[in-house]
C-alpha cells in the first residue's frame, strides 16, 4: 500500500514542534497566526500543519489567555465537583471571570480538563501548568486573593503544591531497590538474545491494557527490516483514574530510562523518547535531572558503560492535552510534530513507527517491569501473577474509598481484595480501566485483575453507596465527545450523539426511546470505530444498561419529549428583557 | 468455502486479488460494490468515513485500507451493515448543514446519492447545527464548510495529484475542519485553480466552481440518473487526470 505518511519529520536544529508552539505560547499567552506563520518557516513545514496542531492539542491557545491561567480537572475523583460544592465556578465568581473567557483585563482565565491524574489527592487544578491539590473552598478564597494581588505562582506556599505519592501495597517493581546500570550490565553480558529470551520467557505483557507480548514486540521491531529503530516510553497516562505513571515517573525514572536502554540494546535502537503528557510538566526537571546523572555514570550516549557498539540517548517530548495520542501510533504521529490521529494499522509501529522506521512504543510501567526482569530473570517474574498473566500490577486506586492510593498486586488478585485493602466497605461499582474500561457492579467483584479476567492500564475508580451513577455516565461521555479526535464519523459524531442522550436522560426528559437509540449509537461505535478510543467510548453506557439499568431508567418520562427545550432556549433571552419569566410554554 | 491462494470470497462470491490490494480495490475490479463516500480509486485511502465497512470473521473492518488476505471471507451486502451505513450516513447529515434543496449540488452530490441507495427516509438523529465559516475569497471556487463531510478527499487530491498541498484538516472532535494553507487561511491566497483535482473531488458542495450553477438542470443531474452504486464502480482518479 501507498504510505500515507509520506511527511519526513520537521527540522529538529530548534527542538520539537509542540515545544517550540509552548515557547512561544508562554511569551506572548497564546499562538498568533504570525506564530503559526514564523514556526512553519521555522520547521519548513506547510502553515496547515502547524495550524492544524495548535487547534488539536488542548493546551495550545489560538486567543489570548489569562497572565494566570487555571484549569480544573474535571475528573470523577480529582475533579472540581466537591459534594455540592462547584469549586470551579466558585472561584470564577470570586475573581469575575466567565468560564473558558478571558478576563477583560487579562488577568485570569479558568477553564476545566481532563483527569490531571491527581485522583489521589482530591479536587485538583493546573495554575499556568502547575498542579494544585486538595482543594476546598478555604483553599479557592486563597488563591483567588493571590491571583487579585497578582501573587506569581512562585510566590504561593509550596505545600499547595506537593504532590504525594502514597504506596499502599508493593510487589515485585515497588518494592525491589534498582541499581542503576545492573540491567544494561547483565544485558551485556549475556548478550541481546538472552536477554530477549528472558523477556520472551518472562511472560511480561503490555501494561497500558491492551496487554501484547513485549518480548514478541521487541522481537518483531528486531526482526523487521529498517535503516534505524526507534524505542519510544508512552508516559501520555490519560486514562482517567490513572496516576501509577506519577509515581513511576518520579521515583523509578532510572529504572525506566534503563528498560528503554535494554530494548534499545535489544532492537537496535540509538534513540529513545519519553512522550510525556503535558498534564505531567511539572515532572520535566526530574526527568531531566535523572537523564543527566545517567549521561555522568556512562549510562547514555556513547559506548554506555563502556561498550564498543551501543550508544543511546533519551529525549523527553511533552504533549499539550490529547488524550488520543495515548493510542500508540497517535501518539508517534504527535512525536512527529502532527495532530495525533491514529494510523491506520496495520501497518503496527513495530515495522512503520516513528519516521516510518521500526518502533518499539511501551509503557512506563512495561519498561520498568523489563529492566527488572533483565536483572533478576523470568523465573523471578513468573513467580507470581497467573497462567496467562505473569508479574505484577500497579493500581491507581481512587474515589470513595478511606485510603487512596498506589497498590501493586500480582495479577489475579481479586476486586472485592482491593476494595477491602482501599477501605471501600459497601462499594456500589468500580470502573476498571478508567472511562475506556469496564463497569463492574457488586456481583462481580469476585472477579480478578488479570489479561484473562478484568484487564486494566490501572484505573480503578470505586462509586459508593451515595454515588450518582447517571452524574458518572455524564461525565464519561462528555469525556469522550471531548477527545474524539473526529477523524472517524462513528466516534466523532457518535460521541457527540451519546453525550445528548444521557445528557437528556439526567436533565430528567429522557424517554425509553433515548435508552434503544443509546445501546444502538453505543454498539456503532464500538463496532465500527477507526482506532481503540473509539472501541471503547461506548464501554461505559454499554455496561451501565446491562448492569445498572436503573440508573437510565429511574427518571424518565411516560410520553414523548421534544428534545428541543423550549423553556432552557428561552432563558437567555427572558433573563435580559426582565420579561415572561413566569410564562410557561408546553 | 474453499479459496485458492490469491482469492477472497465476498458474500460467498469468490474474487481474485493481487498483492498490496484493498479489499476495495479488489472488490471494485472484479464489480463488487462496497458502499464509500471518502475513498477515491487512484488516491490514498483514509477510512474515516467507515461506509465501506464489512465483516471478516468477528471482526469489523474498513474495505478501503484492510489488505486483501488469501482466504478472507468477507461479509458485505448484508442488513445489518447497511444499517450501519445508514446510521453513519445520518450521522454525516446532521452533523453539517446540508440545505439539499437549495444546495447547488443536489443531484451530483454522494452524500444525498448514499441516503438514496441506503433507503434513508430521515435524519433520524439531531442536527448539531454548527457555524462553520464559508470562504468566498477565491474568484473561482467557493468554500462552504457547512457542507463539508471531512472526508479529506480534497486534502489528498489536492496533495497527491495536484501537487499543492492546498488543504488540510485541523481542529479536535467536532470541532474539526478544513483548513486553507495560505497565510491568511483564505483560499484565495492559495494557489488553488478550478482545473484542480481538489476542485472537482468533493463529493458533497463544500467546494463549488463559481458561475457554472444550474448548467445541468436538476433532474438530468449524475444521481438523477445513475445509483451511487453504478457511479462508484466506474470511478478512477487515473482516468480523471488522464482527462485532464
Amino acid at each position: 500500500m501507498a504510505n500515507p505518511y509520506p511527511h519526513k519529520y520537521p527540522d529538529s536544529r530548534s527542538g520539537h514542534l509542540l515545544h517550540r508552539l509552548y515557547a512561544l505560547q508562554e511569551q506572548f499567552l497564546h499562538i498568533s497566526p504570525e506564530s503559526v506563520q514564523q514556526v512553519a518557516a521555522e520547521f519548513n513545514v506547510p502553515v496547515s500543519q502547524v495550524a492544524s496542531v495548535v487547534e488539536f492539542y488542548s493546551f495550545f491557545y489560538t486567543q489570548p489567555r489569562g497572565r494566570f491561567h487555571i484549569l480544573f480537572s474535571n475528573c470523577t475523583s480529582c475533579g472540581y465537583l466537591l459534594q455540592e460544592q462547584n469549586l470551579m465556578l466558585m472561584l470564577c465568581q470570586q475573581l469575575q471571570v466567565t468560564l473558558g473567557k478571558t478576563r477583560q483585563d487579562g488577568l485570569i482565565s479558568i477553564d476545566e480538563t481532563s483527569c490531571i491524574g491527581m485522583c489521589d489527592h482530591g479536587a485538583s487544578l493546573l495554575v499556568n501548568g502547575v498542579p494544585i491539590t486538595g482543594l476546598n473552598p478555604d483553599r479557592i478564597a486563597q488563591i483567588a486573593r493571590r491571583i487579585a494581588t497578582e501573587t506569581p505562582v512562585a510566590d504561593w506556599p509550596t505545600e499547595w503544591f506537593a504532590v504525594h505519592d502514597t504506596v499502599h501495597q508493593r510487589n515485585l517493581l515497588l518494592a525491589e531497590q534498582f541499581v542503576s546500570g545492573s540491567a544494561l550490565q547483565r544485558a551485556f553480558d549475556q548478550g541481546a538474545e538472552s536477554t530477549l529470551t528472558a523477556i520472551l520467557q518472562s511472560g511480561l505483557r503490555g501494561r497500558g491494557g491492551a496487554g501484547f507480548d513485549t518480548g514478541k514486540k521487541w522481537q518483531f521491531c528486531r526482526e523487521a527490516p529498517g535503516e534505524t529503530r526507534y524505542v519510544v516510553c508512552n508516559a501520555d497516562e490519560g486514562e482517567p483514574g490513572t496516576f501509577k505513571d506519577r509515581l513511576l515517573l518520579h521515583d523509578h525514572a532510572d529504572a525506566l530510562f534503563e528498560g528503554m536502554a535494554v530494548c534499545a540494546f535489544i532492537i537496535g535502537a540509538e534513540k529513545g523518547f519519553v512522550y510525556l503528557r503535558g498534564e505531567y510538566r511539572y515532572l520535566l526537571p526530574h526527568l531531566h535531572a535523572a537523564l543527566k546523572g545517567r549521561r555522568k555514570q556512562g549510562l547514555l550516549e556513547q559506548h554506555i558503560l563502556g561498550h564498543a557498539h551501543f550508544h543511546f540517548d533519551i529525549e523527553i517530548v511533552v504533549g499539550a492535552g490529547a488524550y488520543i495520542c495515548g493510542e500508540e501510533s497517535a501518539l508517534i504521529e504527535s512525536l512527529e510534530g502532527k495532530p495525533g490521529i491514529p494510523r491506520i494499522r496495520p501497518p503496527f509501529p513495530v515495522t512503520h513507527g516513528y519516521l516510518n522506521q521500526p518502533t518499539v512504543v511501551n509503557n512506563v510501567e512495561t519498561l520498568i517491569a523489563a529492566a527488572h526482569i533483565t536483572v533478576h530473570g523470568s523465573a523471578w517474574f513468573k513467580s507470581v501473577g497467573t497462567e496467562k498473566s505473569s508479574g505484577s500490577k500497579i493500581l491507581s486506586v481512587s474515589g470513595d474509598c478511606q485510603l487512596p492510593g498506589i497498590y501493586e498486586y500480582p495479577f489475579g488478585v481479586t476486586i472485592q481484595q482491593v476494595l477491602d485493602d482501599c477501605g471501600a466497605q459497601n462499594a456500589r461499582a468500580v470502573q476498571i480501566g478508567g472511562p475506556a474500561g469496564r463497569l463492574i457492579g457488586a456481583a462481580d467483584f469476585h472477579h480478578a485483575i488479570s489479561f484473562e479476567d478484568v484487564s486494566t492500564g490501572g484505573s480503578f475508580l470505586v462509586f459508593g453507596q451515595q454515588r450518582d451513577l447517571l452524574a458518572i455516565h455524564c461525565n464519561f461521555a462528555h469525556f469522550f465527545a471531548h477527545e474524539s479526535c473526529g477523524f472517524c464519523v462513528p466516534c466523532r459524531v457518535g460521541t457527540q450523539l451519546l453525550k445528548c442522550h444521557v445528557d437528556k436522560i439526567a436533565n430528567g426528559r429522557g424517554t425509553a426511546q433515548d435508552i434503544a437509540e443509546m445501546k444502538q449509537i453505543g454498539q456503532l461505535i464500538e463496532r465500527h470505530s477507526h482506532c481503540g478510543l473509539g472501541h471503547t467510548a461506548a464501554n461505559h453506557v454499554l455496561d451501565g444498561l446491562q448492569h445498572f439499568p436503573q440508573t437510565f431508567t429511574a427518571n424518565l418520562q411516560q410520553h414523548f419529549t421534544a428534545r428541543f427545550d423550549l423553556d432552557q432556549a428561552l432563558e437567555d433571552a427572558r433573563q435580559i428583557t426582565q420579561r415572561d419569566a413566569a410564562a410557561h410554554l408546553d | 468455502m474453499q479459496a485458492s491462494q490469491n482469492t477472497i470470497t465476498i458474500d460467498g462470491r469468490e474474487i481474485p486479488f493481487t498483492a498490496g490490494q484493498t479489499i476495495m480495490d479488489a472488490a471494485l475490479a472484479a464489480e463488487v460494490y462496497i458502499p464509500h463516500l471518502c475513498h477515491y480509486p487512484g488516491l490514498p485511502p483514509s477510512g474515516n468515513c467507515r461506509l465501506c465497512v464489512v465483516e471478516i470473521g468477528n471482526r469489523s473492518a474498513a474495505a478501503c485500507i484492510t489488505q486483501a488476505a488469501a482466504g478472507q471471507e468477507i461479509r458485505n451486502n448484508t442488513s445489518e451493515l447497511n444499517a450501519a451505513r445508514k446510521a453513519l450516513t445520518q450521522m454525516l447529515f446532521v452533523e453539517g448543514n446540508h440545505i439539499c434543496p437549495s444546495c447547488e449540488k443536489t443531484g451530483n452530490c454522494k452524500l444525498q446519492a448514499m441516503g438514496y441507495y441506503l433507503g434513508m427516509l430521515e435524519d433520524h438523529f439531531p442536527y448539531f447545527y454548527q457555524r462553520r465559516e464559508t470562504d468566498a475569497s477565491h474568484p473561482d471556487i467557493l468554500l462552504d464548510r457547512s457542507r463539508c463531510i471531512l472526508c479529506d478527499l480534497c486534502v489528498r487530491a489536492s496533495r497527491e495529484v495536484d501537487g499543492k498541498n492546498v488543504f488540510a484538516i485541523a481542529g479536535r472532535g467536532t470541532e474539526a475542519h478544513l483548513i486553507v494553507n495560505s497565510p491568511t487561511g483564505k483560499l484565495a491566497d492559495s494557489t488553488m485553480e478550478t482545473t484542480d483535482l481538489a476542485a472537482t473531488i468533493c463529493p458533497v458542495g463544500a467546494i463549488l466552481i463559481k458561475e457554472q450553477g444550474y448548467r445541468v438542470p436538476i433532474g438530468q443531474r449524475i444521481y438523477d440518473q445513475h445509483t451511487i452504486r453504478d457511479i462508484g464502480l466506474q470511478e478512477h482518479a487515473t482516468k480523471k487526470q488522464e482527462e485532464k
